[in-house]
């Protein structure tokens, strides 16, 4: 048998990486459904305790005038409660399988779209020379229940500016590692992965959006999505998207993967907005963890409404949710 | 003694038991959470979300003692083994018990919490309420379904007794009892309505009670056609329970 030499190879042989890695994906999504059936029995819960993130490395980090002074919510909950379904659906779940998540070393992230500077770059490159913010921001999730958590990050529109977007770039679009042999919930066809999020480009340029890579001062753990990821507090939580590998600015507003998932529930902007109801349960009110009860009227952009409502006047809100 | 005492005296009270566990568990980290001397550790138990914890544990129990309900006649034709009979009351009041504690959970942390907790002496207080709670069962399908599926098993629990049987008669508390079916379903639907996007637990469910209607319905079917071929030779008509 003649071994071609990797020059013959011609690129229509080469199976694309995507359909690759998707023929295990029904193997997976079998077994996955098997798991769910044990999991109808409570036996991941039973079988792996639930244990907070391990404590990182510390992170020097400046206070900042946005953040608020409610008091955070505890290590503890704040890394053991997370949707972040590449490591599973239950709230506990990525705690337990994002324990031994491996990102890919050195961690890049690709600039690509409306800009200048195109291409990898490496995380240590992004943080060369950045100051590092505390930033204590309300977090509210579309569910209706909401934290304070204490990130360390820096603002996102501080390194979109040394990208150098062009004047087409309108949206800025972000995107999840895609790797189901480290995040096995991207093997279960939940969502379509890899997950997608973005924003406009005021939006990104706003001094409250920040891309975060520490928590409590320390390294952010897996299970909030290490090594980086997107916080923008006035929007519906699943606005924050998780490991981020590759920033893209665009010309066209970008689909994002919930919107994607249900059009009439999720929508682009996810402007946190009591007077919006989801169609199957009412935003006006919210509960602060760990309340037994929706404790807090919810407010107009989770209430930074001073800092952000000047980005949507004349907007209607009801319309673009 | 007689394996129907047997199942009476032995096997019924530590299945009792048992199936209060899930309560036991719920109901000591809520004393926990609510400070009661000596609990308190117990209140990490709910996570951090305590009202999503004892909501969903609470329904999912429901579902889950429906489901056994309704495998109690299939294991009993499939192995002879005509006893078990006797669980199955207790097993299905008790998927009624846990419905009814995912509701008052809902009444309680959702509705009175989020009209400030007013005054349960005043009138106005209850009023206030039924609009409230109604408004949701109208306006949210998922609830409107969940609600009915409670409604149906309040019906069953309140006609669970002999003496219930005895003033209905055998032939219609079988027929109102058949509501269990559709309890179930609606209790698949209700929880399929309620999640964001992983189907695959609600689907699970969803298979088991299809499984369980499918052999119910494939021995009614069994039957009717015996029945029909019976008939035709006799030429009088019998009645076909389930």
């Amino acid at each position: 048998m003649l071994i071609k030499p990797p020059a013959d190879i011609r690129s229509s042989e080469i199976t694309d990486k995507k359909v690759y890695l998707n023929r295990r994906q029904f193997m997976r999504a079998a077994a996955g459904t098997a798991v769910a059936a044990g999991g109808v029995l409570g036996a991941g819960r039973w079988l792996n305790a639930q244990q907070p993130a391990p404590h990182g490395r510390k992170l020097e980090a400046k206070k900042s005038p946005f953040s608020t002074t409610e008091t955070p919510n505890s290590w503890e909950h704040i890394t053991t409660y997370n949707n972040y379904y590449e490591f599973g659906t239950d709230k506990s779940d990525p705690a337990i399988y994002a324990r031994n998540f491996k990102p890919p070393e050195p961690w890049t992230v690709t600039i690509e779209g409306e800009c200048a500077k195109k291409g990898p770059l490496h995380l240590e490159d992004i943080l060369k020379g950045v100051t590092l913010e505390e930033r204590i921001y309300r977090h509210r999730c579309v569910e209706a229940w909401s934290m304070v958590i204490p990130w360390v990050g820096f603002p996102l529109g501080d390194f979109l500016k040394k990208l150098e977007p062009t004047s087409r770039a309108k949206f800025v679009e972000f995107t999840t590692l895609y790797d189901p042999r480290r995040m096995p919930g991207e093997a279960q066809p939940i969502l379509d992965w890899p997950y997608v999020e973005g924003l406009r480009m005021d939006e990104a340029l706003h001094p409250l959006t920040i891309l975060a890579v520490g928590l409590y001062g320390e390294v952010l753990p897996n299970q909030n999505g290490a090594p980086l990821r997107l916080v923008v507090p006035w929007k519906y939580g699943f606005k924050g998207i998780k490991a981020i590998t590759k920033i893209r600015f665009t010309e066209r507003q970008p689909l994002n993967t919930w919107q994607k998932a249900a059009p009439n529930e999720y929508g682009f902007y996810a402007n946190v907005n009591p007077n919006v109801d989801h169609p199957r349960w009412s935003q006006a009110r919210e509960r602060r963890l760990p309340s037994l009860f929706q404790n807090r009227k919810t407010e107009m952009f989770n209430g930074y409404a001073d800092q952000v409502a000047s980005l949507y006047a004349g907007m209607d809100l009801r319309k673009n949710f | 003694m007689t394996t129907h005492q047997a199942v009476r005296w032995v096997v019924k009270p530590p299945l009792f038991a048992l199936s209060l566990l899930p309560f036991a568990r719920l109901a000591r980290a809520m004393l926990g959470l609510a400070g009661l001397a000596g609990l308190e550790r117990f209140a990490g138990e709910l996570g951090a979300d305590p009202l999503q914890t004892i909501t969903n544990d609470t329904g999912v129990w429901a579902l889950r003692f429906l489901c056994l309900t309704l495998a109690i006649t299939p294991v009993r034709r499939l192995t002879g083994w005509h006893p078990i009979i006797r669980l199955r009351r207790m097993l299905g009041l008790f998927a009624f018990f846990y419905g009814s504690l995912h509701l008052l959970i809902f009444i309680v942390f959702d509705r009175l919490a989020g009209m400030g907790f007013p005054s349960l002496l005043a009138a106005s207080t209850y009023g206030a309420l039924v609009r409230s709670v109604g408004g949701e069962v109208i306006k949210r399908p998922y609830i409107t379904v969940g609600f009915a599926s409670w409604a149906m098993m309040l019906a069953l629990a309140a006609t669970s007794t002999a003496g219930m049987i005895r003033r209905l008669g055998g032939r219609r508390w079988q027929a109102l009892h058949r509501a269990v079916y559709a309890a179930a379903a609606a209790g698949v639907l209700h929880y399929w309505w309620s999640v964001k996007a992983d189907v695959r637990r609600p689907a699970a469910y969803g298979a088991v009670v299809a499984v369980l209607l499918a052999l119910r319905f494939a021995w009614w079917l069994a039957r009717a056609r015996a029945w029909r071929r019976s008939s035709a030779r006799a030429g009088a008509p019998r009645s076909v329970g389930f």
